[in-house]
């Protein structure tokens, strides 16, 4: 295994862009990436692409070099990796996986999905897709009413408040209002955030990601080469993709995600670092109990401290360690392929200390994560400063 | 897919649901449940009837649609 960077990253605005198709969304956010480290297409390698349902969403399969072709990428294996919400996250490790190993020196990994074309209950049934549909989604089952039943649990087990996880929503629309990529630039208060429409109790409107579109690209490289980049280069320290059983009531205890704790040890030894380590964090906040449970799974705190920890402001972006300066898929939104590489683009422009009005104090190290489904897969990457 | 009659069981957690996907649009609000069974394992099911919370003592009702259908003990 050789040491990996990041030299490029390219993301379109998030949001309901009812004039853009899929293709379009993935180019753009391909060619800024090859700009920003100066590539031109025929340098590419080879092409991963993270996407959940486009064939779902928008009716269009052999979605890789569908994008690629677009970009001018062509005679080279092109990819699509699909993982439910964790899809770009496990592009994201298989890219790194191909450079690592050496057989590739430079490739582009693009995350994209359309999903406003659908109105939201077809929407919230391709979601339930990435569900067991013959068990939990017989019965009924959302997304939503699946984290609701996580958070009803984490509640009992813990005394974890809705007041809490209200704080997530509230942290990451602030946090989004400084993103110029972010979908919804709105700063919400706590009192809205409660009052909100009910979706799975206890989860109201406020606590679910956004149903959004757009996409993101990164560029890896092997470190040695990085130099020869035109982007600042950030580099991949430690990364693990792991699984677990598919459904919630396959497991003991729901209120943590096994694939979350075992891709966090496994990212941290691969990095050489331990949880005190990382500075700031990029996190799943799919729903606002994800978020919380994700600080304790990563070992920020300790299992059930997750919801004070937010209520004390630890994890704002002026606090001892910011948990999704970039908004979050609560706010800057959530178009599910992409999230996992919007993800490392936000790490990385937090570590090339180049993030503007949302830029966190300390720079050096920091964190992604990237669920799939209800946790059943998981993608944890350590990202430092070269 | 098992059609077999189930044990009772107690609530592990539970939730209703407001927002539904498309099939089950005309159904909501309803509520789900994880059932941890007397007899083991667990069943995501829906609950009939009155509202149940954590640690309540459900019966097997019915499978409708290859769903299992619950409701409280009184």
């Amino acid at each position: 295994m050789r040491p990996v960077a990041i030299v490029g990253i390219g993301r379109t605005k998030f949001g309901a862009f009812p004039d853009r198709d899929l293709r379009s969304l993935g180019i753009e956010a391909s060619q800024k990436c090859l700009e920003d480290a100066g590539v031109k297409p025929e340098q590419v390698e080879a092409f991963y692409l993270g996407n959940f349902a486009g064939p779902s969403f928008v009716g269009q399969n052999h979605l890789a070099p569908y994008i690629a072709g677009g970009v001018g990428i062509t005679g080279v294996p092109t990819t699509r990796f699909e993982a439910a919400c964790a899809s770009g996250g496990s592009s994201f490790f298989h890219a790194f996986s191909g450079v690592a190993a050496g057989l590739y020196d430079v490739v582009l990994v693009t995350g994209v999905e359309k999903m406003t074309s659908q109105p939201t209950p077809k929407v919230a049934e391709i979601l339930a897709g990435a569900g067991d549909v013959s068990g939990e989604g017989k019965a009924g089952a959302t997304f939503a009413a699946l984290f609701a039943m996580i958070a009803r649990r984490h509640m009992h087990q813990y005394g974890t408040t809705h007041e809490q996880m209200a704080m997530v929503a509230v942290k990451n629309h602030s946090n989004a209002a400084k993103n110029p990529y972010a979908h919804m630039r709105k700063v919400i208060t706590l009192e809205q955030a409660l009052a909100g429409k009910l979706i799975a109790e206890p989860l109201t409107i406020y606590d679910c990601s956004l149903i959004s579109d757009g996409a993101a690209s990164v560029l890896l490289v092997p470190l040695e080469r990085a130099s020869e980049f035109a982007g600042k280069p950030v580099r991949v320290a430690g990364i693990a993709q792991t699984s677990d059983f598919f459904s919630l009531d396959q497991r003991e205890d729901i209120t943590s995600f096994a694939a979350v704790t075992n891709a966090a040890e496994k990212a941290y030894k691969a990095a050489g670092v331990t949880a005190k380590d990382i500075q700031f964090a990029e996190l799943h906040d799919c729903f606002t109990i994800a978020e919380i449970m994700a600080t304790e799974d990563l070992g920020f705190v300790k299992k059930g401290e997750g919801g004070p920890y937010v209520q004390q402001g630890c994890t704002l972006l002026g606090g001892p360690r910011p948990v999704n300066p970039s908004g979050g898929l609560k706010a800057k939104g959530h178009p599910v392929g992409a999230t996992g590489v919007a993800q490392i683009c936000e790490v990385t422009e937090q570590i090339r200390g180049a993030a503007g009005e949302r830029q966190v104090r300390n720079h050096d190290i920091g964190l992604a994560q990237n669920i799939g489904g209800s946790g059943a897969t998981a993608v944890v990457t350590v990202l430092c400063a070269v | 897919m098992t059609q077999t009659a189930l044990g009772p069981g107690t609530i592990y957690t539970e939730t209703v649901v407001w927002a539904p996907p498309e099939t089950y649009v005309n159904d909501a609000p309803y509520q789900l449940a994880i059932v941890v069974l007397d007899d083991g394992g667990r069943v995501t099911s829906r609950i009939i009837g009155d509202r149940v919370q954590i640690g309540d003592r459900v019966d097997f009702v019915e499978h409708r649609a290859g769903a299992p259908y619950f409701k409280k003990r009184l």
